[in-house]
């Protein structure tokens, strides 16, 4: 009796955890409500998509995909070129979104390839292929533009004629997205289309499940030799899992840049994978079962903390650093303390 | 499977001593002296040395790489600062803070092993999170810790540590400079190289013993480690313990060659050249051998210190850490395809 009574609190201990911190957080650092949930509401828009492409690799039975990297890398890439090509506007997301969605399926592929090859630590590898990635990424514009590649718009370029600047400025992308149907109530703003955006995504990815395609992801991930038996090509679900993970990462980091309004080409993409796994995390999921109701509810507890937390670090202890710590320490603490409990849940 | 003896060419060693041939002729190209090359080197061999000597246990004892170094580094950091603040100097103050570190790192590699214990088959992933996770939980404390030097305290306010504390005054190069000499232009620091092949050799006595035995028994078939009365958890355990006090000392020996302790987020990304440079070595699973680490080291660390002056000249200074970066994790990557998964097993 009591023992069933644990198992069935035990998936809801993190989110639980995260409510009592994201208020005592929210008591102390004195912020008001109205500001706070502005600012969830931001993030929820802004890092939403990123943390539904975790789902669908998580369902395969493939874990946590820190290679979203990737994706997120192929959508600055885009970016990038159409700075470079000086397109604007709609003709210029529309640009964005079709070459980063090329490269997605094609890194995507590579991606899934590697990781049918490193069955049972998936996990490690795809981190291991984001640093790769990144490195691959960040030679290309650093050394690549300007000796191989001759650039085509001069303004982005270090003075020296060599590398793309760090920041490259997006104005003509900042917010195009954000301020449709933007609906003020009292202090908050609510920008219902970005919303919808969301939902729709998370739609989508329900529909999946629901699909033949979403069932032999299920199957996959129960049991590889019964799904061999029964005629699914594992490898070849396993890609495809990775695939949809990649085009979506890549959505989740345009949309997130256009909130942004601005490009940090070197570093924007680093620790999208960590943020977005622990938030993921944060909401209940585990790394063999997550919902969208998960990743909702996780971005909404997970940033709450996130924000709250330096300024309540400077109010407790005069020292907004510490709460900048307590924050990286919950986003590892949290994917570190999942590892921990999902295999001991199978054992 | 059966004992196949064949010609076996090791083809990552292959390649990354070509590339480091290649770099060297580079390096002569532009007229950078051969005898600082060598020099450079031998120090970084022993500098990085035990940091990549420290993941041999766990491979030994089949738990894999650790790629929570990061854990052991922060105990012989506390070590470090501990010899710091009472102002030691010499080998005296490097010496104070190993054995400060040891009881520090023990501590903290039973947390470690608790852990690790909890996730059979999954060690490598947590490992990573675990030494990410330790390393803000140790922000804290350099943030608020009782030290009172005032060299490594932030000038302003007096409390918190600095980022980076110059250890010039103290212990720098103690290690470095023992019984070094030098050799038609080669400085060989004889002592630091000895200190490291008497440590290698401690780990590869240790082996040898009975304990030693029962943990590499436990890495090449655990079932039948079990059958044979072997307590599986307590050797894991035990190989856990020995990785985090071997980087503790490591840490300490890295900071007196490099002159300064890097305190804060430094130590969060420090298990991945590690790792790749045994993994150059040829480092698979359980056949690790004190060669690996030597040779491995040594080939990876080369190309770290070669590589930069020649980025420097040839191309951008940038993309010599953009270089070194993808050497390290290609490498690691590499080598995850090459072993394979699960199915590969027998």
């Amino acid at each position: 009796m009591k023992e069933a009574a644990i198992k069935k609190f035990k998936p809801h201990m993190v989110p639980l955890l995260f409510f009592v911190l994201s208020l005592a957080g929210l008591y102390f650092s004195g912020m008001s409500t109205g500001f706070v949930i502005n600012e969830v509401m931001t993030r929820f828009v802004r890092d939403g998509v990123m943390v539904l492409a975790l789902i669908i690799p998580i369902r395969a039975g493939m874990g946590l995909n820190f290679a979203v990297v990737v994706g997120a890398m192929c959508a600055q890439v885009g970016l990038i070129l159409a700075v470079d090509y000086q397109l604007s506007g709609l003709s210029g997301l529309c640009f964005i979104t079709l070459t980063g969605v090329m490269l997605s399926l094609l890194t995507g592929y590579l991606i899934g390839r590697c990781l049918n090859r490193v069955r049972g630590k998936e996990m490690i590898t795809t981190i291991i292929i984001g640093f790769v990635g990144t490195g691959i990424y960040q030679l290309v514009f650093m050394a690549g533009y300007g000796t191989v590649i001759t650039p085509g718009n001069p303004e982005m370029m270090l003075s020296r004629g060599i590398g793309i600047r760090n920041m490259v400025d997006l104005e003509m992308f900042r917010n195009i997205l954000d301020t449709i149907w933007l609906v003020t109530v009292g202090d908050v703003d609510v920008p219902i289309f970005m919303i919808m955006v969301v939902i729709l995504f998370a739609m989508i990815i329900g529909y999946l499940g629901k699909t033949p395609m979403g069932q032999t992801f299920k199957a996959v991930s129960q049991s590889n030799e019964k799904a061999m038996l029964n005629g699914i090509d594992t490898n070849r679900v396993r890609i495809s899992a990775i695939m949809i993970s990649t085009v979506l990462a890549c959505f989740g980091h345009i949309l997130y840049i256009q909130n942004i309004g601005m490009l940090n080409v070197y570093t924007a993409h680093l620790n999208t994978d960590i943020f977005s796994c622990a938030a993921l995390l944060a909401g209940g999921a585990s790394i063999s079962k997550a919902t969208i109701r998960h990743a909702f509810l996780g971005i909404i507890l997970f940033h709450t903390l996130f924000i709250v937390s330096p300024q309540a670090g400077q109010n407790l202890f005069g020292n907004p650093a510490l709460g900048e710590y307590f924050r990286s320490f919950v986003a590892y603490g949290t994917i570190a303390f999942a590892l921990m409990m999902s295999s001991s849940r199978k054992t | 499977m059966s004992k196949k003896v064949t010609l076996h060419i090791p083809v990552p060693q292959v390649c990354i001593s070509l590339f480091l041939l290649l770099l060297f002729c580079v390096a002569l190209r532009i007229d950078i002296p051969v005898s600082w090359l060598i020099s450079d080197a031998l120090i970084r061999l022993v500098m990085n040395g035990v940091l990549v000597l420290a993941l041999v246990p766990m491979l030994k004892t089949g738990i894999g790489l650790n790629f929570g170094l990061p854990v052991g580094i922060l105990a012989g950091l506390v070590g470090l600062c501990v010899a710091v603040n009472f102002r030691m100097t010499g080998l005296a103050g490097l010496f104070y803070a190993m054995v400060i570190s040891i009881p520090i790192a023990a501590l903290f590699g039973m947390i470690y092993a608790f852990i690790l214990n909890r996730v059979k088959g999954r060690e490598e992933i947590t490992a990573t999170f675990v030494g990410f996770s330790f390393v803000p939980l140790m922000n804290f404390f350099w943030a608020v810790a009782p030290f009172s030097n005032p060299s490594m305290l932030w000038p302003i306010g007096g409390q918190g540590m600095r980022p980076a504390i110059g250890l010039k005054r103290y212990f720098a190069k103690s290690l470095n400079s023992l019984g070094s000499f030098s050799l038609a232009g080669v400085t060989i620091p004889l002592g630091m190289i000895l200190f490291f092949l008497a440590l290698c050799f401690a780990v590869h006595l240790f082996f040898k013993t009975r304990l030693g035995q029962a943990m590499m028994a436990t890495g090449e078939n655990e079932r039948f480690a079990l059958i044979s009365g072997i307590k599986i958890r307590n050797m894991r355990t035990i190989a856990i313990v020995m990785s985090t006090v071997i980087a503790a000392l490591g840490i300490c020996v890295y900071a007196q060659s490099y002159g300064f302790i890097e305190l804060y987020d430094a130590p969060m990304m420090m298990a991945f050249p590690a790792v790749s440079a045994i993994l150059v070595g040829g480092s698979l699973k359980e056949k690790t051998t004190l060669t690996h680490v030597i040779l491995g080291t040594f080939l990876f660390q080369t190309i770290y210190s070669v590589s930069g002056p020649v980025a420097n000249d040839l191309l951008i200074p940038e993309v010599a850490e953009i270089f070194r970066l993808m050497i390290t994790n290609g490498v690691i990557l590499a080598a995850l395809l090459y072993e394979g998964g699960r199915h590969k097993k027998i």
